[in-house]
């Protein structure tokens, strides 16, 4: 599998790591009302489609960035690949 | 003091030489390395600092530039690696810390590191058997992270040859693996 790395062009899917559905970026808020359930949902509920998903990869064999690789889970086709950080600065999470 | 004998990476009192075919691999313990991160905000500010040290501006993505003294790669976004000879006073890092201040982040890797240079013709072909860099989109002054041996390593393409940095406690490794690829194609 090639994953087109958006700064460094296709990659060897072997150089990079699998960490799971990028949902992770939307970590709650911890001091927020009714934060132990949001932290149960963050933590422990995963919906597991059959065809798009987005996913975190990690490449740790080039220049160690986080990656949100959109991939149909069907065909193996990958539909987009964007930086993490792009993804997590347009929610307003980073500076 | 100690009276201590320095030793290379690959353990003995000069550094080790092996031409093979057209190609020479020669170990370079002179160089030191020293990463440059830019901290959040000051990436271009950094930028800017780094390329009046170097002579050249900073490299961007994938690329290795040569200054007069110094040379820099990309290794990450805002992240840069400088490699040259080390100020014999105060060391590389401790100048490139006082001139940067608190726009980056700024370690001396240079123990951390193996640097072997290689040269001749055929050193794409080479290449092919030891990682997963696309040679053919390896021009001059690119320089990329992959794995050799197992090993993440850097590969730089300078003028008229390659450097490889690999971790130095896994030198005579990376060494084998560099001399095994170069005997089995040449």
């Amino acid at each position: 599998m090639i994953i087109n790395h958006p700064l460094l062009g296709p990659c060897d899917a072997q150089e990079f790591t699998y960490l799971g559905d990028a949902r992770l970026i939307e970590r709650p808020d911890g001091m927020a009302d009714g934060a132990a359930a949001a932290f149960f949902d963050y933590a422990y509920l995963r919906e597991n489609p059959a065809g798009e998903h987005r996913e975190l990869w990690f490449h740790e064999q080039g220049d160690r960035s986080w990656l949100v690789v959109t991939r149909n889970t069907l065909t193996h086709d990958i539909i987009s690949v964007e930086l993490a950080r792009d993804v997590a600065r347009r929610q307003g999470r980073s500076a | 003091m100690h009276d201590l004998t320095p030793l290379t990476a690959l353990g003995s009192g000069a550094p080790q030489t092996d031409t093979i075919g057209p190609v020479t691999i020669s170990e370079n313990p002179d160089s030191a390395l020293v990463s440059v991160a830019a901290r959040l905000g000051q990436e271009a500010a950094c930028a800017r600092v780094l390329a009046a040290i170097l002579g050249v501006p900073a490299p961007d993505v994938a690329q290795f530039v040569q200054g007069a003294t110094l040379g820099a790669f990309w290794t990450a976004q805002h992240c840069w690696m400088v490699d040259g000879p080390d100020d014999p006073q105060a060391g590389l890092s401790a100048r490139l810390k006082a001139e940067l201040g608190d726009m980056a982040s700024v370690t001396d890797q240079s123990v951390g590191w193996v640097r072997f240079d290689l040269q001749g013709d055929g050193l794409g072909v080479l290449f092919e058997r030891l990682c997963n860099l696309d040679m053919a989109r390896m021009p001059t002054g690119s320089a990329r992270r992959s794995v050799i041996e197992h090993l993440g390593c850097f590969v730089l393409h300078r003028d008229g040859g390659y450097t490889v940095y690999g971790p130095r406690s896994s030198a005579q490794s990376l060494h084998h693996a560099l001399v095994t690829a170069a005997r089995s194609v040449f």
